[in-house]
């Protein structure tokens, strides 16, 4: 792949739990002018340690560059890129489609034997189906349903995970079980 | 012992040394001010608007590389400050701002004079906290100058509303190990790196060190002077570098880029190999990104990490601290005369002397590069200069050669008008034994010339040398090379400097012929406290050598030589 070419790339940032800490994220690629795919947030084992999970479409060089970025913030603790090597990464969906004939009901419920996918919800009138999977995998099933009538449909963004023993958090043990050893005072 | 949360932050800034603070008054930081009575040991500067405090800090920072202290009210104090915020963090410059806030349950709800200051703040500090607990006061403020002044330094603000001062606890001095997992400055590089780098500079044929604030701020003028005479390597600065490699030196190249000296510009296109310390490859040091030194090899050496690839690709990144990473490269540089070399660049510079305005016929009209030279001349070269933003910034930074750190101090990154007085009164505040002298535009002084009030109830020993062309000076000299001389909103009508200066009492002089120049130095230096000397020069003077804005940095416009020349 050359240095140019703009493609996908999935970046880990471990940040410390505190308020503001998101806006600092989102602030900076904003200012930075890089552009973000999907951005999720969510908590870790690890008491006051959040991760996110950032999906930008970017040449390869702006990556090393929004990694740094990203890395400058004092409260992120760690970032890897990691669409480097492989990794498991998870989209998931929500996806409320109209079935209020028996012909959409047998579409919906055979493209979802298809899929990693079942239904969450239904009604006379739609139902909800609900897709764990890889991005791509998702694409395809909302490209399959679209014909049936998507009435409503929300996606979470990708979760990402390097495989194997590349474990990114153990190194940090130290210094972050002192974390609430004194009470902090950053609510930005 | 209890104490509130404004005899907290007071306690907290005598831990940290804090000797001064720069600031101004209002309803949100009252109980702090009302807490500065029993702390008559940290001395309060009452400014006359809040960015003038905020430059001060800047200069106190610059000029003792201590961290500066700025304190405002809420609201419209705070948003005042907001330019010589970020200022300091485009020259990465240690302070501090601690502002007041609204009280907590009025947060949200648009309260009088509330703003989100850490909002506003937040693309312009390295850091900013809200404190919302007073527990949490102590803790914060040890983290926050640890922040600014520690790694790549830069400001830091504290915003902390109404209750959180009034608020009392117990209080005890938080001096553990400060714990920031996610701030971890880089210090020495690696074994490999040393390697390839010493390497490289051992190869090279035409190298040039091109030296920036990092230098300065990582105290390494002994290690980079050391790389430099081993092994004959040039020394080219940047507008920031200045003073950290003497100028007198016969390996210094002086200023680089858009108003670089032009051999030190041609010695970079011509390099075979760049060794870039503390330094970011600013666009106004490489011109055209395309064309910048395109047959050098790159060595990059930096505390902040997001500098090394951002706008010159390198061959050898390290993040490090310089002082360290130089003193990890001497062992393995072996000597080297580079002769031929050094040879090339003394004929270009041979050529650039001879334009020399300095040599030039002047028809008894005053001009600016004269004065400041002159300035050089009867200071011995040895005072503190700060500048404000335009030609005299330029001309400061080419005829008043440096030889010692901390002693050039300028707005680089942000080029902030307003910026000389108020940066030069907190620099004067900070080291009150040396010589201080604001050398400003008639333009940028009359950004922040209320600040002159402040020099007197303070008695601040500074010399003010306005260099009053008239003109919006530099903005005049784009107008005539690159709008055809269209001068739209650049002359100025100004009013009469000298009288000004009477009206606050500061004794003044105005300069208009060369002869009077060191008599005006004279008379500066004979008086205790602020003097203002208006120079009144050539207006329709230019800058040279100028690369345009996005031009080849070989490609730059050279003064003429001659008349003819001119044509
Ligand atoms: C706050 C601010 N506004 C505008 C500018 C754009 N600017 C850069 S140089 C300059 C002219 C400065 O004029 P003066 O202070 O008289 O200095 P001179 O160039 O004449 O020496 C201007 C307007 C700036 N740098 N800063
Ligand atoms: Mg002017």
């Amino acid at each position: 792949m050359s240095e140019q070419e703009s493609t996908k790339h999935t970046i880990m940032a471990l940040v410390e739990n505190k308020p503001g800490v998101l806006n600092r994220v989102a602030s900076l690629f904003r200012r930075r002018n890089f552009n973000v795919d999907s951005l999720t947030v969510g908590r870790t084992h690890r008491p006051g340690v959040s991760r996110m999970t950032i999906v930008v479409d970017s040449q390869r060089a702006d990556v090393r560059k929004i990694a740094n970025n990203l890395y400058k913030l004092v409260n992120v603790i760690d970032v890897k890129i990691l669409s480097d090597k492989p990794h498991v990464s998870r989209d998931l969906a929500l996806i409320k489609v109209r079935t209020n004939n028996a012909d959409s009901r047998n579409a919906v419920t055979t493209i979802c034997e298809r899929y990693p996918a079942r239904i969450v919800d239904i009604g006379t009138e739609v139902a909800i189906l609900e897709i764990t999977a890889q991005e791509d995998v998702v694409e395809e099933m909302i490209n399959q349903l679209q014909p049936i009538g998507i009435v409503e449909m929300i996606r979470t963004g990708i979760v990402a995970m390097g495989r194997g023993v590349r474990i990114h958090d153990t190194e940090y043990e130290s210094p972050l079980s002192a974390i609430g050893s004194h009470k902090n005072g950053y609510h930005v | 012992m209890k104490l509130t949360g404004a005899e907290i932050i007071m306690e907290c800034l005598l831990r940290e040394n804090v000797d001064v603070l720069f600031g101004y008054p209002g309803g949100a930081i009252l109980p702090t001010y009302d807490a500065m009575t029993k702390y008559p040991q940290i001395h309060h500067v009452l400014v006359r608007h809040e960015q003038g405090a905020a430059h001060m800090a800047d200069g106190y920072a610059r000029a003792t590389g201590k961290v500066g202290v700025a304190i405002a009210t809420s609201g419209p104090g705070a948003t005042n400050l907001v330019t010589g915020i970020a200022t300091a963090l485009m020259d990465s410059s240690p302070i501090v701002c601690i502002t007041g806030q609204v009280g907590r349950a009025a947060i949200g709800s648009d309260a009088f004079q509330e703003t989100d200051v850490t909002g506003v703040t937040l693309p312009v500090t390295k850091h900013n906290y809200l404190v919302m607990d007073v527990e949490e006061l102590a803790y914060t403020i040890r983290e926050a100058f640890h922040i600014a002044r520690t790694g790549r330094p830069g400001p830091v603000l504290i915003d902390i509303p109404k209750d959180v001062q009034i608020a009392s606890t117990e209080f005890m001095y938080p001096d553990g190990e400060i714990i920031l997992p996610g701030y971890q400055p880089p210090l020495e590089a690696n074994a490999d790196d040393v390697d390839a780098a010493t390497k490289l500079i051992n190869q090279a044929k035409r190298p040039v060190i091109l030296a920036g604030h990092g230098i300065i701020m990582s105290s390494a003028m002994q290690e980079l002077r050391e790389l430099s005479e081993r092994a004959n390597i040039p020394v080219a600065l940047t507008l920031l570098g200045k003073g950290g490699f003497p100028e007198s030196h016969p390996l210094s190249l002086g200023m680089m880029g858009m108003h670089g000296s032009a051999a030190c510009n041609w010695a970079i296109q011509e390099s075979d190999l760049l060794i870039a310390l503390g330094m970011r490859f600013d666009d106004r040091v490489t011109g055209n990104l395309d064309t910048y030194a395109i047959n050098a090899k790159k060595i990059h050496v930096d505390i902040d990490p997001s500098e090394l690839n951002k706008n010159v690709k390198v061959d050898i990144g390290i993040a490090g601290d310089l002082k360290t990473v130089i003193r990890q490269l001497l062992p393995q540089i072996q000597p080297s005369n580079h002769s031929e070399w050094i040879g090339r660049i003394r004929n270009w510079q041979e050529d650039a002397n001879q334009r020399d305005i300095i040599h030039a016929e002047t028809n008894s009209t005053l001009l600016a590069a004269q004065v400041i030279n002159d300035l050089w001349k009867y200071t011995d070269g040895n005072a503190i200069t700060v500048t404000d933003v335009g030609q005299h910034q330029m001309l400061e930074a080419q005829y008043y050669p440096h030889e010692r750190p901390q002693t050039m101090i300028t707005s680089g990154g942000l080029g902030t008008m307003g910026f000389g007085l108020p940066a030069a009164m907190g620099a004067k505040i900070g080291v009150p034994d040396q010589e201080v002298w604001a050398i400003v535009g008639d333009g940028g002084f009359q950004m922040t010339l209320f600040e002159l009030a402040t020099a007197v109830q303070e008695n601040i020993d500074i010399n003010i040398a306005i260099i009053n062309n008239g003109f919006l000076g530099m903005v005049r000299q784009w107008q005539e090379f690159f709008y055809e001389e269209r001068y739209h909103a650049t002359p100025m009508h100004n009013p009469d400097f000298c009288k000004l200066a009477e009206a606050y009492s500061i004794p003044s002089m105005r300069v208009t012929n060369r002869e009077q120049v060191e008599e005006s130095v004279k008379f500066a230096r004979s008086i205790k406290g602020p003097t203002l000397i208006d120079y009144v020069v050539e207006k329709h003077d230019i800058v040279y050598p100028m690369v345009p804005a996005g031009a080849d940095l070989h490609n730059m416009i050279l003064r003429p030589t001659t008349q003819t020349d001119e044509e």
